[in-house]
């Protein structure tokens, strides 16, 4: 186990005068000054972004913990059967489902359910991901929308029109719904 | 029927006030009225977040300080006993708010104690990784935050543009820049994408000239020196008595470090130093914070030059939440998930402490498990709450521009005091 005691410096005369202290101060900021000039002329890549003209958007990886979503597949389906896991494992309690039949004559009535309401209360929710990864059936997910914001609270609950309307249709998932039964 | 006749003390009121007029006497010893009660805070821009201060004062000088904590109080661990220990991890996020990442760490790890895991050598490279990150963007801010307290603005500009892309990695290991809810109970939310491992090397590459150019600025600068040499000193024996920990305590001479004197994470094969100071200031605990972050690099150029192959995650499938693949197809993972998923982690009855160390100390979760999936009691040990208590012992006697120093220097996170 290697130890090291941190060393005190003892000034010199010229350091305790603020002479050469002075000049290495300067030297320091006037480096970065010239840096932000050479940004600023487009030489360097600048460190600071002016945000709502320019956007980091681009460079979200693509689970990137945004707003959550419904979504519908390639068939116009929904993909909530209304398990309810989500509300269930949901941290801060933000999402309140309630399950509903669909109807014998509708042509995916062997998925039986899908969710009468599915509300998500945007205060309360974390961003924390954990409902998309319990979702046994690819319906919600986290999108990169990060800028929510309402007028009221009640503008605030996302209902089931407007997760979908966010969520959009997403193709390339699982269906087992097409293959099994 | 028969009538029972009780006697009750009436209270000599006289006599109560006179008490309480005398003990009041005791602890203000100020008859004539000569001293001023201060209240720094709440909500004051030098005592990081929400602590309030009441000090009592005899001209500029402190004779007394009373630290009042609470104000940012959430009831972290009450909310623990009502959920799973999975839920549990994005609450962690929000103690140690500038370190989320080792928090995440140590909460999973003091879980997987409980259960008996452990998660395989990749997984603990990478919760190394994740550590070590955590400290140094907790440090960038712990010295950038110090030096403007004391007056040098410049410093903090330059170590946030560095934390700013610590931000950027944590973003491309976890989906969210500061809330990262990365480590599950055996194991992680996902393994590092493609292209992290050189990331993180030009970030430790761009990062060592700007702690170098900290250090230029501040280390021999006359003006930091003479605003936190020689105050708030904290002694040897005092920073044990006081359950000091973290670089507070290596700042006052005390050679401890969880990482060594109790490895966890393999850190016993990675070859690094403990700084430790010779006084116990402020200074003191600059000099130990700027060596640490050099220390952590150290590290994190270790870890990736050794990455090991292999699972992420703990084999226990019991445990675990089954692959996504095979939960959408499969009957037998189905069941499994929605087993783990509702009932949560079936954990064995049992006590453990598991104290990690973080960039503030040692921060320590004991759960106390009576089986099932929800903790019956997670107390979380939170250095910056230990940290603090000593204020009241060690402010007396200084002046009150000194006090954003010495607060400063103990760089603590009011979400984790409270918690």
């Amino acid at each position: 186990m290697a130890i090291i005691t941190v060393q005190r410096p003892k000034l010199a005369w010229h350091e305790k005068a603020f002479i050469s202290t002075l000049f290495k101060g300067l030297k320091i900021t006037l480096s970065h000054a010239l840096r932000t000039f050479l940004q600023i002329a487009g030489k360097k890549p600048k460190v600071t972004m002016e945000y709502p003209e320019q956007k980091w958007d681009d460079q979200l990886p693509d689970y990137y913990r945004g707003a959550p979503a419904l979504v519908t597949d390639e068939h116009e389906r929904e993909r909530c059967v209304s398990c309810q896991l989500c509300e269930f494992i949901c941290p801060p309690k933000a999402i309140t489902i309630t399950p509903g039949e669909i109807p014998s004559d509708d042509p995916w009535a062997k998925v039986e359910k899908r969710p009468k309401e599915f509300e998500i209360d945007m205060i309360r929710c974390i961003y924390c991901g954990m409902c998309e990864e319990v979702c046994p059936e690819q319906a919600i997910f986290l999108r990169k929308d990060y800028a929510i914001t309402g007028l009221s609270r009640k503008e605030m609950v996302h209902d089931k029109k407007r997760l979908y309307e966010i969520g959009g249709q997403r193709v390339g998932l699982v269906n087992k719904w097409n293959e099994l039964k | 029927m028969p009538t029972v006749t009780r006697e009750y003390e009436a209270p000599d009121v006289a006599a109560k006030a006179a008490m309480q007029a005398e003990s009041m006497e005791a602890t203000t010893s100020d008859i004539v009225g000569e001293k001023m009660v201060l209240n720094m805070g709440p909500s004051h821009p030098a005592t990081h977040g929400v602590l309030r201060l009441v000090l009592e004062m005899d001209g500029e000088i402190i004779t007394k300080a009373d630290p009042d904590v609470g104000f940012l109080h959430r009831g972290d661990e009450k909310i623990a006993e009502n959920m799973h220990y999975n839920q549990f991890v994005p609450y962690t996020d929000r103690l140690d708010y500038l370190a989320p990442l080792a928090n995440n760490v140590a909460y999973a790890l003091a879980c997987e104690k409980l259960m008996g895991w452990e998660v395989p050598e990749r997984g603990r490279a990478i919760r190394v990784i994740c550590c070590e990150l955590a400290r140094i963007s907790a440090h960038m801010l712990g010295v950038g935050v110090f030096a403007m307290d004391v007056g040098a603005m410049t410093v903090f500009l330059y170590t946030f543009t560095e934390r700013e892309k610590i931000y950027n990695l944590c973003e491309q290991l976890t989906g969210a820049r500061f809330t990262t809810s990365y480590t599950r109970v055996g194991g992680q939310v996902r393994d590092l994408p493609d292209g992290f491992v050189s990331a993180v090397r030009k970030f430790l590459d761009e990062l060592e000239p700007v702690i170098d150019e900290v250090d230029k600025l501040l280390t021999r600068n006359a003006i930091f020196m003479a605003r936190t040499q020689n105050l708030g000193v904290i002694t040897k024996q005092e920073a044990i008595d006081w359950g000091i920990s973290g670089p507070n305590l290596r700042g006052s001479g005390v050679a401890h470090d969880l990482r060594k004197s109790n490895p966890y994470l393999d850190y016993e094969r990675y070859d690094f130093d403990i700084p430790v100071g010779t006084t116990g200031d402020c200074y003191d605990r600059y000099l130990v914070r700027m060596e640490e972050m050099r220390q952590s690099v150290r590290i994190l150029r270790q870890v990736m030059d050794k990455l090991p192959g292999g699972p992420i995650n703990v084999a226990d499938a019991k445990g675990l939440l089954p692959k996504k693949e095979k939960v959408l197809m499969k009957m037998e993972e189905l069941i499994h998930h929605f087993i783990i998923a509702t009932q949560g982690i079936d954990a064995p009855p049992g006590e453990v402490y598991f104290g990690a160390e973080n960039p503030k100390g040692e921060l320590g979760f004991y759960i106390h498990s009576k089986g099932g999936g929800v903790p019956y009691r997670l107390k979380i040990r939170s250095p910056s709450f230990i940290n603090l208590s000593i204020l009241s012992k060690m402010i007396p006697g200084h002046l009150l521009s000194d006090v954003p120093s010495v607060l400063g220097s103990l760089d603590f996170v009011m979400g984790e005091c409270d918690r």
